[in-house]
């Protein structure tokens, strides 16, 4: 059996995961990253996007939200604002939380009001994190 | 003597008000266990938080960042965490007194001072102060990080404008369910791990981590990060305490209901008796003057 890395996904909520794992992908600064069993010490932050492990064969699929990882020791540490398992995604919110964002944009333009239009483009990329991550993970 | 009738009335109306603060020590005891379960699942996120910040900042200058920029201190911003409603004991006003003292300090030092109120108890209190800069109010009901976010973006903002020079966090800590402490902690400047502990401490393997992006663009993000999770803690011990001074607060008030109740039906007893007596010894003097 090959080596194994322990994930952990820690939220202000409390702890999301803490497994042994094959292999870990996730959203880094730089464009998504892959982190095996004895990986060097690792730090980045992380953006909204779709966390992806293997175990026993199996992908299981998160979304996070911005945060940062830590890797070392053979431990991977996500410390993210919110995190969801795949499983648990309610596809119909996120549809219409992604439209309520898009409509929002659109009418920002006129508006002109920035911060609303950060605060939209936000829950815009949670949605569609969300509904890639729900579409992916194997039912 | 009091009249019987008055007694009765008073009797029910004490009944009603332990009624209702037995309600409150129940209701506090169901939501302090909500707060507690929140405080808990906070607690390795913070725990984690603080690592990873340490791990970083060893191995930086301090004066690079806004966050953690030490200048001369002339003014001194005081971020109050209170409770919305009161009816919990001394628990706000022990956090106003705390905070008060600390004004007054500040003051007595020369330094202006600027207060962040958070939570109704604290506005309530220093607005006619006229030195409240920005306040915070029913936020506390529910926690959630955004409330926590929005709050630590604008001190730190303040802070990085240079509208206070130092920050200082005044908030109800939490013990145990027995005891609340208000709390004074250092909020800004963000002091590196190597000023707060002395040098002694080793800064782990710092060196060897491979950075994406660059450590100093982590630490921008880390920053306001710290500032947020100190700031959702506080508000998450405020919230655990309160609570847990309501219960205290109500549950002795029950008592001391209880108490005035045993008195009262004391008093309407002995009422009572001497309004039979009275009455007897009427039938009796009316019997005797009959036999005349």
């Amino acid at each position: 059996m090959a080596e194994s890395i322990h994930l952990e996904v820690v939220t202000p909520s409390g702890p999301i995961v803490s497994d042994d794992v094959d292999i870990v992908s996730a959203p880094g600064y730089g464009g998504d990253f892959g982190v095996l069993a004895n990986h060097a010490p690792f730090l980045s932050t992380i953006k909204i996007g779709s966390l992806i492990y293997k175990k026993d064969g199996r992908d299981n699929y998160l979304m996070v939200s911005g945060g940062f990882c830590e890797v070392s020791n053979n431990k991977i540490t996500f410390l993210v604002e919110s995190a969801e398992a795949g499983q648990q995604i309610d596809v119909d919110r996120a549809l219409r939380a992604k439209e309520r964002a898009e409509k929002r944009l659109a009418e920002a333009k006129t508006q002109a009001e920035k911060i609303n239009t950060t605060r939209a483009q936000a829950a815009l990329q949670r949605a569609i994190a969300r509904l890639k991550v729900a579409e992916k993970q194997p039912k | 003597m009091p009249s019987l009738k008055d007694v009765k009335t008073k009797i029910a109306g004490v009944k009603k008000t332990a009624q209702i603060t037995k309600a409150m020590n129940m209701v506090s005891s169901a939501r302090l266990r909500g707060a507690q379960l929140k405080m808990e699942a906070f607690r390795p996120y913070a725990g984690k938080f603080d690592e990873a910040l340490r791990t970083i900042s060893g191995n930086m200058k301090s004066g690079e960042f806004a966050l953690m920029q030490s200048r001369e201190v002339k003014t001194v911003e005081i971020l109050i965490v209170t409770s919305d409603r009161g009816l919990c004991g001394s628990f706000n006003s022990n956090i106003i007194k705390m905070a008060e003292r600390l004004m007054k300090k500040y003051e007595a030092a020369g330094k202006k001072v600027t207060l962040v109120c958070v939570g109704k108890k604290a506005n309530r209190y220093f607005r006619k102060t006229g030195k409240v800069r920005e306040k915070h109010v029913d936020i506390m009901g529910n926690f959630q990080m955004f409330n926590a976010r929005a709050i630590a973006q604008d001190v730190a903002a303040n802070f990085i404008a240079g509208g206070s020079d130092e920050v200082q966090l005044v908030f109800g800590s939490f013990k145990s369910i027995a005891r609340q402490l208000p709390k004074t902690t250092h909020f800004l400047p963000v002091k590196s791990v190597a000023a707060e502990e002395g040098a002694a401490v080793e800064t782990k393997q710092a060196g060897d981590y491979i950075y994406e992006p660059s450590p100093e663009e982590i630490m921008e993000v880390l920053l306001p990060l710290y500032t947020n999770v100190m700031v959702y803690n506080a508000m998450l011990e405020v919230g655990a305490s309160e609570h847990a001074a309501r219960m205290t607060a109500m549950d002795n008030a029950t008592k001391a209901c209880k108490d005035i109740i045993s008195n009262l039906t004391m008093v309407y007893n002995k009422a009572r008796q001497s309004a039979i007596t009275g009455e007897l010894m009427d039938i009796v003097g009316g019997a005797e003057a009959l036999k005349g």
